[in-house]
């Protein structure tokens, strides 16, 4: 919980690592590669009181999330997004197990999602359901760019996706968070492309799917499809960070996302650990749309933040919000909406 | 006999973009050494990340060499990317000009056998859309409203930075340049009618911010990832 100014915020953060991306555990250049780049992704939005050397970065300890996120960072509830990078890592680099073993212990503090990929087929549906009923999971988190051997990626579209989309229904996992990445298939067309997305979105209406990064780097896109589906969300990690390096372009991208998919449909996330949910949280719940901009872009207003930051989350995943921090005269969360009150579509 | 110089190379460079960002790899950072012997000139390219999309890297290094080519006094050009997931695909394949979908075929073969033609012509409509709604955002300031540049053809635009950009963006795609066509149009080259136009310059500048904070992030990105040097910066 978060409190400046008379108001009140309960934090959900939507998208949380605990990470092994040390030497050890490298397959190969890929593994260095790969936690290099997320490094660089903290060093270049990080204010310089929150930048790690890269080997803290590698692989930190339960004692320093714990305190990042629910001692210093104002967190109620974090959601572990699991990101397998087999190819890239021994062990994998963030998998449902590694995450789920902070979820069993502190389960009051975190959520764990679990994970699939279709090119698992027959085997990888009955592991989806061992880790469903193992983790009681109500959401996985999806990497089409995901490496597997001479195949680089995958699409919701493909057959076996859906079958996997059915089994998760079937389980009452609604929650499907979708990251995209540089590789896909086919690999001549955009990666980043996120029409699969809308594809499925409006097959499984009865499901939820939270595209990360907000589409980045396909804002438009996502804004597009999310104008046309009811239940698309945006999670914000990545775009909340430019609060603090550029905050003019924060504005404009948080303008457009409540212009397009309006308030309900916005979700914080901090990505940690590349970025720490304290200053993001602080920044926030200080930030104004810069006055030359609110002709275009209007103003953010308590009652929006309190939704971006926490209630949004909190109705997809069903967490208790005490009475004190829910919106006045309105119920906490929302779950999925129906169109804005401004209609947008051509 | 003198050989091109830095500056010529740095030149011709300049017009080779990243298409997702719509700028030049010239003031991305992206050239990070050029090295002329004779008629022959190599050039390095480095990215913000080691994963960027290997779909637009094999693009910039293409348009790299093709520029260079392009030069009086450079017979054989050589682009090489740095420290990149697939550089090796590339450059091979760059070199011996077999386009991506063959040079890509010891990494991955799923590929639809089309190479890059599509998705350039994707972001060469998003780059047209974003010069167009700098326009109309110059012309807008001006004093113009969204209706009278819905009925403005491009001879009523007044001759500024802004309209030249946005020419050449639209040349690119093959769409109307006559002085009695439509200022704007919409992705596929069709007339905006006046009731959508509003609408229809929304959607523009969604297109634009998302292009801008994109070229923001890769900045950053490439200044974490290779510090402050601007070796290329022309």
């Amino acid at each position: 919980m978060y409190e400046k100014g008379g108001e009140k915020y309960f934090i959900v953060d939507g998208h949380i690592h605990f990470w092994d991306g040390s030497p050890e555990n490298w397959r190969n250049v890929h593994g260095q590669q790969f936690i290099e780049c997320f490094h660089d992704y903290h060093k270049a939005l990080s204010p310089e009181e929150y930048k790690w050397p890269i080997e803290e970065f590698y692989k930190y300890s339960e004692e320093r999330i714990l305190h990042d996120l629910f001692e210093a960072g104002y967190v109620d509830k974090a959601i572990f997004q699991p990101t397998y990078l087999t190819d890239f890592y021994k062990e994998g680099f963030n998998t449902t197990e590694q995450d789920g073993v902070l979820a069993e212990k502190y389960p009051d503090k975190f959520i764990v999602n679990g994970s699939f990929d279709p090119r698992d087929g027959e085997a990888g549906l009955v592991e989806l359901e061992r880790l469903a009923e193992r983790y009681n999971l109500k959401g996985v988190k999806l990497y089409t760019a995901e490496w597997k051997g001479r195949s680089k990626g995958w699409s919701l579209k493909d057959d076996w996706a859906k079958r996997y989309l059915e089994k998760c229904r079937e389980l009452g996992i609604v929650n499907i968070h979708v990251h995209k990445g540089p590789t896909i298939r086919p690999l001549n067309r955009d990666a980043f492309d996120v029409a699969d997305v809308d594809d499925v979105a409006s097959e499984f209406t009865d499901l939820n799917f939270i595209v990360e990064h907000v589409g980045l780097p396909r804002l438009e896109d996502f804004c597009w499809i999310g104008t046309q589906e009811p239940n698309v969300y945006g999670g914000l990690a990545v775009a909340i960070p430019f609060i603090h390096t550029r905050p003019r372009y924060f504005a404009q991208i948080i303008g457009e996302l409540l212009y397009w998919l309006g308030e309900d449909r916005i979700t914080f996330a901090s990505d940690y650990a590349i970025w720490q949910p304290k200053w993001l949280v602080e920044q926030f719940v200080d930030f104004q749309i810069p006055e030359d901009m609110q002709g275009e872009y209007g103003t953010l207003t308590p009652e929006i933040k309190k939704k971006i930051l926490g209630l949004n989350l909190a109705g997809l995943y069903d967490i208790e919000v005490p009475e004190e921090l829910r919106l006045k005269g309105a119920h906490a969360g929302t779950g999925p909406v129906g169109s804005d009150s401004e209609p947008v579509a051509p | 006999m003198s050989g091109v110089s830095e500056a010529e190379v740095l030149d011709a460079l300049s017009g080779v973009r990243d298409p997702e960002l719509d700028e030049p790899v010239t003031s991305l950072g992206f050239v990070s050494s050029i090295e002329r012997r004779g008629e022959e000139v190599s050039v390095r390219l480095r990215l913000p990340t080691y994963f960027c999309s290997p779909n637009f890297a094999y693009i910039m290094a293409e348009d790299a060499k093709r520029a260079l080519l392009s030069l009086p006094r450079v017979e054989r050009a050589e682009v090489t990317l740095e420290e990149f997931h697939v550089a090796e695909e590339i450059n091979r394949g760059v070199s011996r000009d077999e386009g991506f979908d063959r040079a890509m075929a010891t990494f991955s073969d799923e590929t639809t056998g089309e190479d890059l033609g599509a998705v350039r012509r994707t972001f060469r409509k998003k780059a047209f859309i974003r010069r167009q709604e700098i326009l109309c955002r110059a012309l807008l300031s001006r004093g113009s409203s969204p209706r009278e540049l819905a009925r403005m053809r491009l001879a009523d635009a007044p001759p500024c930075r802004e309209l030249e950009v946005y020419l050449e963006r639209r040349e690119e795609l093959g769409f109307d340049l006559s002085p009695s066509s439509p200022l704007l149009l919409s992705a596929e080259g069709r007339p905006i009618p006046e009731g959508a136009v509003v609408e229809h310059l929304r959607r523009a500048r969604l297109t634009r911010v998302s292009l801008e904070g994109n070229g923001a992030l890769c900045r950053d990105l490439l200044e974490a990832r290779y510090g402050r040097k601007e070796k290329s910066s022309a």
